[in-house]
């Protein structure tokens, strides 16, 4: 059976779902069953300790999901590690989903200080799955020094934009060896399913579930969308072509 | 580097004047289907006819809201250390001449007084004083922070102007964010509202966001007092001092509030109203323009006012909110208030009303782990 392997672990969905947009806990939840995803993404600055029973993280089931803890916050590598350790004392995870966004505008990736992070949280024994700029050449130094995949964004948080790096994208996972997750910008089904056809290992989604008009709907229509985009790539797709093709223009080679 | 805002908003004086005055708002369709509109098209958004098309600039700011922020509306809580004052804002019930109960409170009150607020769930407190440096000293202010963030993952500050290696002290101490209003933008009566003090000086109050983050703040809030001068002007000077600071402080997360004057202890009356169609005009044109900018709506509004903007801009509300030191473990006696709240509900009940218009109260949104700005 075709399965997501992410260091060692398997995983039957290839969606994963961010926790930060939604309007609350039970529509989360609602989305989160109906799209099948196993692996969800939550912000450690939003858990608060204190209060275990408040929020996002007492919403959801460790037994049923996988929980992904981010660095969502963090603006330099520092902080990043800092708020790993914390995921990791919480008894969060030892997986975390580096985010190391300097500009609190548009959310972009430092590649140096995510590099940089990175490199310590796996020599601290973390399994790390870094979101990136669509860049292959980071993308293969983060596979060098271990990280468990990579997650480049397809255009920036929350625009919808669809696959506005997809060339990029295509060389990164041409030449990767981990996982390649497509994180960010994917605003429609059709986006997702796209981003599988190209090879994507998973995708992962926030937005355009959490703020669609019917989210638990839009959670499901993704589910199938990724599916769908899963399959076509294990099919093969076709070449495109705008003309018709000579049956066999090298039959004479064989006479 | 140079601080260096004032000649710059100098500079753009012309290009806001000729803007508003002369808006075509036929334009405003094509404007509204833009992805990034212009200060020009921003101008024209803020203009007396532009109210024709209050339902279409709604639409789009909520949309964009919805898109940066998700669905998700961030509480914070103000806690007054103190309403001693040195100043004589004429519009402020904190002003020297005004006959109220002053009060500093102590290290050992704050720690009571945060306590008594942690219980309300929030995560992120904001620390207001008056403009006495004698009595809310710069190392009182330290400590204020340092006994706050033993319970609170995030402290922001509204307090008198500093210079940069004292806002350092601040950020050092764990200070994350730093609200400072230019209370006006238009010269003439920020020297008439003014008068005496060390808030005269009206450029040392323009450059003080700047100075701030030099300094290393996270966060800036910036605003005009609105019911002072003409509230389209302010709002095109506050929109270009926005831009400004985001361009050169692009670490920076920066957040804008709509203050609307109050009846206070100072008796004032507002020079000019600023209706509520007015006020959600100027809310939907901030966020249109700056749409990934924070948008503040503080419990000085109406809870009519406030329920029905939630997802149209608005990004932060206060909530709980007492503007008298000791308000809340002493239970308002004792000193005197800095304003009339109009949105007098309790923490819970505004949670209510956020989760009824179908958004979330994020009653935590940050980690201690996250400190100043570093180059």
């Amino acid at each position: 059976m075709d399965k997501l392997l992410i260091a060692g672990r398997e995983f039957t969905s290839r969606f994963m779902i961010g926790t930060g947009k939604f309007p609350s806990d039970e529509i989360m939840k609602k989305c989160i069953n109906k799209s099948g995803a196993e692996i969800i993404t939550v912000a450690v600055r939003r858990v608060d300790l204190e209060n275990p029973n408040d929020g996002i993280l007492s919403s959801l089931d460790p037994k049923k999901i996988f929980i992904l803890p981010n660095t969502s916050g963090a603006q330099n590598a520092d902080e990043a590690i800092r708020i790993a350790m914390l995921a990791r004392e919480m008894g969060l995870s030892n997986w975390i989903k580096l985010e190391v966004t300097p500009d609190p505008r548009y959310l972009l990736p430092d590649p140096d200080e995510t590099l940089k992070a990175a490199k310590f949280l796996v020599n601290e024994g973390f399994t790390v799955l870094p979101y990136i700029n669509a860049d292959p050449v980071l993308a293969k130094k983060l596979e060098e020094i271990g990280t468990a995949t990579v997650m480049p964004l397809a255009a920036p948080i929350g625009t919808n934009k669809g696959l506005t790096t997809e060339d990029a994208l295509k060389i990164i996972i041409e030449q990767s060896n981990i996982p390649v997750v497509i994180d960010a910008g994917i605003g429609r089904p059709s986006d997702a399913c796209r981003a599988m056809e190209i090879g994507a290992a998973a995708v992962m989604v926030n937005t355009a579930v959490s703020t669609s008009a019917d989210p638990e709907l839009m959670a499901e229509s993704f589910k199938l969308a990724v599916e769908a985009g899963r399959k076509a790539f294990l099919a093969g797709l076709g070449p495109k072509s705008g003309r018709a093709r000579a049956s066999s223009p090298t039959a004479w080679l064989s006479k | 580097m140079t601080v260096s805002f004032s000649p710059y908003l100098n500079s753009r004086q012309a290009e806001i004047n000729a803007g508003i005055n002369n808006a075509n708002t036929e334009i405003i369709p094509g404007i509204l289907e833009k992805e990034k509109i212009s200060f020009d098209d921003f101008l024209v958004l803020l203009s007396p006819g532009a109210g024709r098309y209050l339902d279409d600039m709604a639409m789009k700011a909520k949309t964009l809201t919805d898109k940066h922020f998700g669905k998700n509306i961030n509480l914070y809580i103000p806690m007054y250390l103190s309403n001693e004052c040195n100043s004589n804002c004429v519009y402020c019930g904190f002003n020297r001449m005004s006959k109220i109960q002053r009060k500093t409170l102590t290290i050992n009150e704050i720690a009571v007084e945060a306590e008594k607020i942690r219980e309300y769930g929030m995560t992120n407190i904001l620390l207001l004083t008056g403009d006495s440096k004698e009595n809310a000293t710069l190392e009182y202010i330290e400590r204020a922070v340092k006994e706050v963030k033993k319970l609170f993952s995030q402290v922001s500050l509204e307090i008198y102007p500093l210079d940069t290696q004292n806002y350092k002290r601040l950020v050092d101490s764990g200070a994350t964010s730093l609200t400072i209003y230019q209370e006006t933008y238009d010269r003439k009566i920020y020297e008439k509202v003014h008068k005496g003090g060390a808030k005269e000086d009206i450029e040392y109050r323009l450059a003080a966001p700047e100075r701030a983050l030099e300094a290393g703040f996270r966060k800036i809030g910036i605003g005009a007092l609105l019911g002072l001068s003409d509230w389209r002007t302010e709002a095109a000077c506050l929109a270009i001092h926005a831009e400004y600071l985001m361009k050169k402080y692009w670490r920076a997360d920066l957040s804008i509030s709509f203050p609307r004057l109050r009846k206070s202890g100072s008796g004032f009356r507002p020079y000019c109203d600023v209706a509520d169609k007015e006020l959600a005009q100027m809310i939907f044109a901030f966020r249109i323009f700056l749409d990934r900018a924070g948008i503040v709506l503080s419990t000085r509004e109406s809870p009519y006012f406030r329920d029905n903007m939630i997802g149209y801009g608005v990004t932060m509300m206060s909530a709980g909110s007492k503007t008298n030191p000791g308000g809340y473990a002493a239970n308002g006696e004792g000193s005197g208030k800095q304003f009339e709240t109009e949105d007098g509900r309790t923490v819970k009940e505004i949670s209510e009303a956020i989760k009824n218009a179908g958004y979330y109260p994020v009653f935590k949104d940050w980690e201690k782990a996250l400190g100043g700005v570093k180059k």
